[in-house]
C-alpha cells in the first residue's frame, strides 16, 4: 500500500462517518519500489493531498525530507516534488495494521494489501 | 492465474528468483534492466508450465513459445510475424485462440537463438495501443492441437448402412404422422420437429418418463427383428424399451442436452432415415466436434458421450460438410481448404432407449441428476437472505473461481478503455469490482486503486504491482468526494435485491467529487439488440481452429461469462421447455415467493431476470499435456454465480433514484447495459 492510497482511505465501520479518517497506520514491514518519477503526475496530485494525514503516516514510518505542505511555485519545483514523488508513490507498506481513529476496528495489511472487509453487523445502517 | 506480468514499472522481485537461474549465461555481470528481463522471462517459464502445462527447455531449439505475444492478448498475427522475422526465416507462426501466448518456429536454431537474445523484454504495441513486452522461452517443438478434433467423443459409435433401403423405406411408411390424437402412441409437435413416443412417453415438462406407466402396445413390432439382429452382432448390449421418433424438416432442429442420467440406461443409440444430418457433440470444456450422420446409419452413445458430452442439431438448411469425405460418416474438421455445402433433407431417427430402473452410478456425478444433492437457492426474501446469497452465489465463488477465472480476463474492453483514457492526468480513479485488476494499468496517468471481494483477485492485482485493497463494494473506505472518477465493470448484477443494487450505485456516487465521473457495465437480458447477436451468444459454437488457425477476432472484449457451455445440469432438451416457459414480456420483477432461481444454460438468451449461472473450473491446470489446453479433459466442479441480468432502460430507472447524479450517457456495449454518471 502506497501512501497516497492510505491518503484516501477512511474507516466505513457503521457511524464512525468523517471522524473515520485518517486511518491509524502501523507498519512492520516497508519497501520502497522505485517508480518512473512524473513531475507533471507528481505535481496534479499536491492539491489533493491531506496533508495532516500525510504526515503522520511519514512520521510512524520515519521518513525523512517528507514537505510539510505545498510550498509556492511547487509545480516547477523539482526537489520538492521528487520528495513528494518519493513518499506518495515509492514508499510501501507491505505488513502492518490500519486502525479507525473512532471506532478502534483493526484492519490488516498484508504483503501490501489492506483488507478492510467488515461483517455485516458493522456496516447496517 | 494466465497473465505475465506486462507492467513495465518496477515490480518487487520474487523472493527467490534474484539467485538467478543455473541455466543463464552469468559469465558476465548482467545490468539492472537485463536482470529484470530475465526475472521476468523466467516467471514466464513458470507461468506456461504451471498454467498451460507448457515445458519449456533450458538450451537453444529451432522453436520458441512468446509469452504475452498471443491473440488472447491482442497481438495480432501481421503484427508479431514481422518482429519475428527480423532474425530470421519463420517455418510456422502458431497462434492458439484466446491464449496470450504464441510459438514461432525458425529453421534453424541459430535464428531461434537470436530471437531469443534480441527479443526478450522487447516492447511492442497491440491492436489496442498498448505496450506489452514479449518474453522468450524455448520449447522442444512449435505444437498446437485443438482438443478433440481428431477423434470422436470417448463411446461414441457411427454403424454405417446398418439395414437396406427397403427396409429403411419400410420403417419409414411404419409411422403414421395424421393418426388421430387418441391413439395410444403419444404424438407431439415441438418447436422445431415432430415427435412420437412408444414403449413410455418421454415428457419434456421434466425431461424423464413415468416408469409406472408403460404406453400400451410397447415397441412397434416391426423394429424387433432390427434390435435382435444388432444384439446379436454386438452392436448394441441392451434390448431397449423406449422409442422417441423424431421427424425433422429442413431447417429443424434439437437444442444440444444430454439425456436424463435417471431415466435412461448407458447405451442410447439413434437410426437416421431419410436423409443425413451433421449432429454436433459438445464437451464441457467447450469442445465441440460435428459428426456426420449419414442416411441409414446407426448412431450408438455410451459411456462419456452419453453421460458427459451434449448433443443436438442446430437448425439450419445445409450443413457444412468435408468434400473429400462425400457422406461418409466422422468428424466435420475445419480444414478450410475441404469444407463445403450439403443441402439437408427430411430426416427421421428413431432414438431407442431403455428405461433405467434405479438411481444412475455413472462416473459423471457433476452432471448427474441422481447423483446431484444441491437443492437450487431461492430468491431472497430479506436483506439478511440477499446478503447470504450472494456470500454462497458470488463472494465465495470468485474466491475459489479466482484464478482460473483470471485466467479468462486479459482483454479490456474497448469502451471502458476509452473512458479511462479520456480522464484527465493525475485522476484518482477507484475500479470497484476490480477483479484481476485488468483496467488498473491501461492509463498510466491516472492514480487507479482497485478494490474487490476477493482476497484471491485482489492478490492477482498485487501481483501485477497494482494498488488493490479488500472490501465490499457497499462499504467502500474511501473518502467521500476523493475519486475523480470511479468505474463499475460486471459488478452492480452481482447483487440480489433492488435495494442492494441502488446502495452499490449510490456508494460509487459517494465516492466521486462533484463533477466526477463513474462508468458502470451490468450485464443486460436483451443478449439480442438491434437484431445483432451479442458475442456471448455468438460464441456459442466453439471455433474449431485446424492446427495452425488464426483467430484474428482479439480486439472484440471478452465475455462476462466464458467459453464453456453449459453441461445441462438441468438436463435433457431443456431448452425446449424453457424457452416455452418463458412469460409473455419476461421482463417483469419477480413477485413469486420462494422462487428457487433458475440455472441458466451458458451462451442462450436467458429465461429471467434472476439466475443462477453456471462456471466450469477447469482443474489442476498443470496436467495437462503440453500442447494441450490445460487440464481440458478433465472437467472440474462446476460452480453456480448469482446473477441480476438488467432488462432495457433498467440501470437507468436505477440511477434515477440516487441522489446528487445526472446520468450523462446511456448505451448498449456486447449485451451489457451501461452508464455513465455525473456527481452534481
Amino acid at each position: 500500500m502506497k501512501l497516497l492510497t492510505h491518503n484516501l482511505l477512511s474507516s466505513h465501520v457503521r457511524g464512525v462517518g468523517p471522524r473515520g479518517f485518517p486511518l491509524r497506520l502501523q507498519a512492520t514491514e516497508v519497501r520502497i519500489n522505485p517508480v518512473e518519477f512524473n513531475p507533471d503526475f507528481v505535481a496534479r496530485m499536491i492539491p489533493k493531498v491531506e496533508w495532516a494525514a500525510l504526515l503522520e503516516a511519514a512520521e510512524t514510518l520515519h521518513l525523512v525530507e517528507v514537505p510539510k505542505g505545498p510550498i509556492e511555485g511547487y509545480e516547477h519545483d523539482e526537489k520538492f516534488l521528487r520528495q513528494m514523488h518519493h513518499v506518495l508513490l515509492e514508499v510501501d507498506v507491505l505488513e502492518g495494521t490500519l486502525q479507525c481513529p473512532e471506532s478502534g476496528r483493526l484492519f490488516p495489511i498484508s504483503r501490501g494489501i489492506p483488507n478492510m472487509l467488515l461483517s455485516d453487523e458493522e456496516t447496517e445502517t | 492465474m494466465l497473465t505475465f506480468c506486462i507492467s513495465s514499472l518496477p515490480c518487487p522481485p520474487p523472493h527467490a528468483s534474484i539467485a538467478m537461474d543455473s541455466n543463464s549465461q552469468s559469465n558476465y555481470k548482467l545490468s539492472k534492466t537485463e536482470k529484470k528481463f530475465l526475472r521476468k522471462q523466467i516467471k514466464a517459464r513458470h507461468t506456461l508450465l504451471r498454467h498451460e502445462g507448457i515445458e519449456t527447455v533450458s538450451y537453444a531449439t529451432q522453436s520458441l513459445v512468446v509469452a504475452n505475444g498471443g491473440l488472447g492478448n491482442g497481438v495480432s498475427r501481421n503484427q508479431l510475424l514481422p518482429v519475428l522475422e527480423k532474425y530470421g526465416l519463420v517455418d510456422a507462426l502458431l497462434m492458439p485462440p484466446h491464449k496470450p501466448y504464441s510459438f514461432v518456429r525458425y529453421r534453424t536454431a541459430e535464428e531461434a537463438k537470436k530471437a531469443y537474445v534480441t527479443l526478450n523484454g522487447k516492447e511492442i504495441v497491440d491492436d489496442l495501443g498498448q505496450k506489452i513486452l514479449l518474453y522468450l522461452n524455448f520449447v522442444e517443438k512449435a505444437q498446437w492441437k485443438e482438443l478433440g478434433l481428431q477423434a470422436l467423443p470417448p463411446g461414441l459409435m457411427v454403424v454405417e448402412e446398418i439395414i437396406s433401403s427397403e427396409d429403411e423405406k419400410m420403417l419409414l411408411e411404419s409411422i403414421n404422422w395424421t393418426e388421430d390424437i387418441d391413439n395410444q402412441n403419444v404424438q407431439k409437435y415441438l418447436k422445431h420437429r415432430r415427435v412420437k413416443h412408444f414403449g413410455y412417453e418421454f415428457h419434456y415438462e421434466n425431461n424423464n418418463v413415468d416408469k409406472d406407466m408403460p404406453l400400451p402396445g410397447g415397441l412397434p413390432g416391426i423394429c424387433d427383428s432390427f434390435l435382435e439382429k444388432w444384439l446379436k452382432e454386438g452392436f448394441i448390449k441392451h434390448k431397449p424399451d423406449q422409442l422417441t421418433v423424431n421427424q425433422y424438416e429442413p431447417g429443424h432442429g434439437i437444442p444440444a442436452h444430454i439425456d436424463t442420467h435417471s431415466a435412461f440406461e448407458d447405451e442410447i443409440v439413434s437410426l437416421s432415415l431419410g436423409s443425413e444430418i451433421v449432429m454436433d457433440f459438445k464437451h464441457p470444456d467447450g469442445v465441440t466436434v460435428p459428426v456426420m450422420l449419414p442416411r441409414r446409419s446407426l448412431l450408438v452413445m455410451t459411456g462419456e458421450s452419453r453421460y458427459l458430452w451434449m448433443h443436438g442439431i442446430t437448425p439450419r438448411k445445409f450443413d457444412t460438410v468435408q468434400a473429400s469425405k462425400g457422406l461418409q460418416s466422422g468428424i466435420i474438421t475445419s480444414d478450410v481448404g475441404d469444407l463445403t455445402l450439403s443441402k439437408r433433407g427430411m430426416r427421421t431417427s428413431f432414438t431407442f432407449r431403455k428405461v433405467r430402473q434405479t438411481p444412475c452410478n455413472c462416473s459423471y456425478p457433476l452432471v448427474c441428476d441422481s447423483q446431484m444433492k444441491e437443492t437450487p437457492p431461492s430468491f431472497p426474501e430479506s436483506a439478511r437472505e440477499a446478503s447470504q446469497l450472494e456470500q454462497d452465489y458470488v463472494h465465495r465463488v470468485y474466491e475459489e473461481i479466482a484464478e482460473h477465472f483470471s485466467s479468462t480476463r486479459h482483454t479490456p474492453w474497448p469502451r471502458v478503455v476509452e473512458f479511462l483514457k479520456s480522464l484527465p492526468c493525475g485522476s484518482l480513479v477507484a475500479d470497484v469490482g476490480c477483479g484481476n485488476g485488468k483496467y488498473l494499468g491501461v492509463n498510466k496517468e491516472l492514480y487507479m486503486i482497485g478494490c474487490d471481494r476477493s482476497q484471491k483477485l485482489v492478490d492477482i492485482c498485487r501481483e501485477r504491482c497494482f494498488q488493490a485493497l479488500v472490501c465490499d463494494a457497499l462499504a467502500v473506505p474511501l473518502c467521500s468526494g476523493s475519486c475523480d472518477a470511479c468505474i463499475s465493470i460486471a459488478v452492480i448484477h452481482h447483487f440480489s435485491t433492488a435495494e442492494r443494487r441502488v446502495a452499490a450505485l449510490q456508494e460509487l456516487v459517494r465516492l466521486l467529487r462533484p463533477g466526477g465521473q463513474a462508468l458502470v457495465y451490468v450485464w443486460a437480458m436483451e443478449q439480442e439488440y438491434n437484431k445483432k447477436k451479442s458475442k456471448y451468444l455468438r460464441e456459442n459454437r466453439i471455433s474449431q481452429g485446424k492446427e495452425e488457425g488464426t483467430s484474428s477476432d482479439t480486439a472484440m472484449p471478452e465475455l462476462l461469462v466464458e467459453q464453456v457451455p453449459n453441461v445441462g445440469s438441468r438436463d435433457s432438451e431443456c431448452c425446449v421447455s424453457s424457452v416455452t416457459d418463458l412469460p409473455e414480456g419476461g421482463h417483469k420483477a419477480r413477485t413469486v415467493t420462494n422462487a428457487k432461481l433458475p440455472v441458466h444454460t451458458n451462451r442462450t438468451s436467458f429465461p429471467s431476470q434472476d439466475l443462477l449461472v453456471p462456471w466450469h473450473h477447469q482443474g489442476n491446470p498443470g496436467e495437462g499435456k503440453p500442447g494441450h489446453p490445460a487440464g481440458a479433459h478433465d472437467p472440474g466442479p462446476v460452480f453456480h454465480r448469482y446473477y441480476h441480468v438488467f432488462c432495457e432502460g433498467e440501470l437507468e430507472a436505477t440511477c434515477q433514484t440516487l441522489n446528487s447524479v445526472s446520468i450523462l450517457q446511456s448505451y448498449y456495449d456486447q449485451g451489457n447495459w451501461c452508464v455513465i454518471l455525473q456527481k452534481v
